[in-house]
């Protein structure tokens, strides 16, 4: 009896600490979104008040909300896909290919997902910066003048300098997440194929592309997640949501929401549709990119 | 090993050096597309003013080591890193007193209630960053929590302890269980059993668990900008976002970039020191997550 108690105690004192923080700073607050979201609350001392779906049913009238869903939407389209297909080609190639100098390029190309987004976020803005960056006179340099644009105050092309942003300081991670995967895949496979004559290019895509497949899936739903929450601090930083929006995300939307305008309950509705949303998406591409049995 | 046979053809293997020269190439203009902005900001914490507002690929005349000076000076980076630091090592040590216990715990202990906590704190990773960063705000203010570093780190490691407790909890469970029942016998406490002897030898998980942490806590932003507000206590992020927009008025550029190349010194050193340990913390840490 006294050896099952040391035990319990011996569990239980060892689960407390993690237990207290994990329910203090993860779980309530998590239950907390839900529930007030449906309240209309105005400031830290203002009492909330009921409203049901009020809240769900103002988003959907609320332009600049609808503004920022479509271009989040746009960057976790475009951002993914640009992004995991670098990544891809380049693990391929520094695996593949014999080359002597490979270490050195993946030491480079993983270097960005290091960096603090901040300093990234930053970073990129002197280099679209339409007098001090080099971006644009780079463009002059070469003859190229027409092309050379305020990057980030054209409503037309903010999104997409954040977009490659967004892209420069991911791919080189995920290049190393497929490297160990190719790294994972038999030898034996790629001779065959070369014995077969398959080229280069056909071995990526019959078997570099398939073996890899179930990594490839995670990445999916941890990029689409990580544009999500790097887009708030790159936006942010960068350009604030501007010019007019054209820029603003979900994310610094329910930000500014919160602490600008100190709409608690309407931030709180936003932040529950958008976790739903992304719990939709990370079960939709599992569900498109599964490999059928049939 | 077949390629090399194929090599010996002359015309695949001139097309085997075009291909090559050609992947190089491909490779050689990414490199530089990392590189040179880093290298740019270098070159422009080197500049006067007027030299920054001028021509952007111009090297720097001399070098205005007063950049520096300034960025320590009027800027307060060295204030910034100083809290950071402090940010950093309080959450590390937060994270492994409430991660080691838990993971060894559900790692390596029979009880009821085990795969309730397993998956209890699985679904933790799925939930967190910036949804809950608005009930976390009225919480913590509430508790009095605002403005605190020791809090703040706080936060910094229940947000990481899921994911820790999911790595740490797979290394815990491929120790042998003979450790354990050898150090039964010898009279070892439960206690001194999970210090003594395996949390030594789940030390490369450790390792691999503190250097991916260590980028994340330097890194934080978004919760550093919200949660402290005093000057005297931020985090190097949320000085350097402040600092730029000081800059655009204030116009001493030549300190920002300065501001950027102190804050990236160290993340380059420790890079260089740990590159291996991090690629391989990927392989066991980001594939199977």
């Amino acid at each position: 009896m006294t050896m099952k108690t040391r035990k319990s105690i011996f569990i239980a004192s060892c689960l407390l600490p993690g237990l207290f923080l994990f329910l203090l700073f993860k779980v309530y607050p998590t239950l907390q979104i839900f529930q007030k979201s449906l309240y209309l609350w105005t400031g830290l001392s203002d009492k909330p008040k009921f409203i049901g779906l009020q809240n769900y049913t103002d988003m959907f009238h609320d332009d600049t909300f609808l503004l920022s869903l479509k271009n989040t939407g746009l960057l976790m389209l475009v951002v993914p896909i640009v992004t995991l297909l670098i990544a891809l080609v380049n693990a391929s190639i520094l695996t593949k290919s014999k080359l002597k100098e490979r270490n050195i390029y993946r030491t480079v190309f993983f270097f960005p997902s290091i960096l603090s987004f901040v300093v990234i976020a930053i970073l990129w803005s002197f280099i679209y910066h339409p007098t001090m960056g080099f971006l644009n006179s780079g463009l002059e340099a070469v003859g190229l003048d027409k092309w050379a644009l305020p990057w980030l105050g054209d409503q037309r092309v903010v999104l997409w300098a954040l977009a490659v942003t967004l892209i420069w300081q991911a791919a080189g991670y995920y290049m190393v997440i497929y490297m160990a995967g190719i790294d994972g895949i038999s030898p034996e496979l790629y001779e065959a194929a070369e014995l077969d004559g398959a080229t280069r290019i056909k071995q990526f895509i019959h078997i570099t592309i398939p073996m890899l497949w179930e990594i490839i899936r995670v990445t999916i739903i941890f990029s689409i997640n990580g544009v999500l929450s790097i887009s708030f601090v790159i936006v942010s930083v960068m350009t604030a949501g501007g010019p007019d929006h054209h820029s603003e995300v979900v994310m610094t939307y329910l930000y500014s929401q919160a602490f600008t305008n100190s709409n608690f309950g309407y931030a709180m509705a936003i932040g529950v549709f958008i976790f739903v949303i992304s719990m939709i998406l990370a079960l939709l591409s599992n569900k498109l990119t599964e490999r059928g049995t049939d | 090993m077949a390629a090399e046979s194929t090599l010996n053809r002359p015309e695949k293997r001139a097309g085997s050096m075009i291909g090559k020269t050609l992947l190089r190439l491909l490779l050689i203009v990414q490199t530089a597309a990392v590189v040179y902005p880093l290298l740019w900001n270098v070159l422009a914490s080197f500049k006067t003013n007027a030299e920054i507002m001028e021509n952007p690929w111009k090297l720097p005349k001399g070098i205005e080591w007063i950049n520096y000076a300034h960025a320590f000076t009027s800027a307060r980076i060295g204030d910034y890193m100083l809290n950071s630091v402090l940010v950093v090592i309080l959450s590390m040590a937060i994270l492994l007193v409430a991660a080691v216990p838990s993971a060894y715990v559900l790692g390596r202990m029979r009880f009821r209630g085990r795969s309730f906590f397993t998956n209890f704190y699985m679904a933790g990773l799925f939930v967190g960053g910036v949804y809950v960063i608005v009930p976390l705000f009225i919480l913590m203010n509430s508790l009095h929590m605002l403005d605190n570093r020791f809090w703040l780190s706080a936060v910094y490691a229940t947000g990481s302890l899921p994911f820790s407790i999911f790595l740490l909890t797979s290394f815990m469970k491929s120790i042998p269980h003979d450790y354990e029942e050898a150090a039964m016998i010898d009279g070892c406490g439960y206690f001194s059993t999970m210090f003594r002897i395996i949390v030594p030898m789940a030390r490369p998980g450790i390792i691999t668990l503190i250097v991916f942490s260590f980028f994340d806590f330097w890194n934080e932003y978004v919760m550093a900008m919200t949660f402290i507000s005093s000057d005297a206590k931020k985090t190097i992020p949320v000085g350097l976002s402040n600092l730029m927009q000081i800059q655009q008025y204030a116009t001493d550029w030549g300190s920002l970039f300065a501001g950027l190349v102190i804050v990236l010194a160290p993340t380059i050193l420790v890079y260089v020191l740990l590159q291996k340990k991090l690629t391989e913390g990927m392989m066991l840490g980001g594939v199977k997550g």
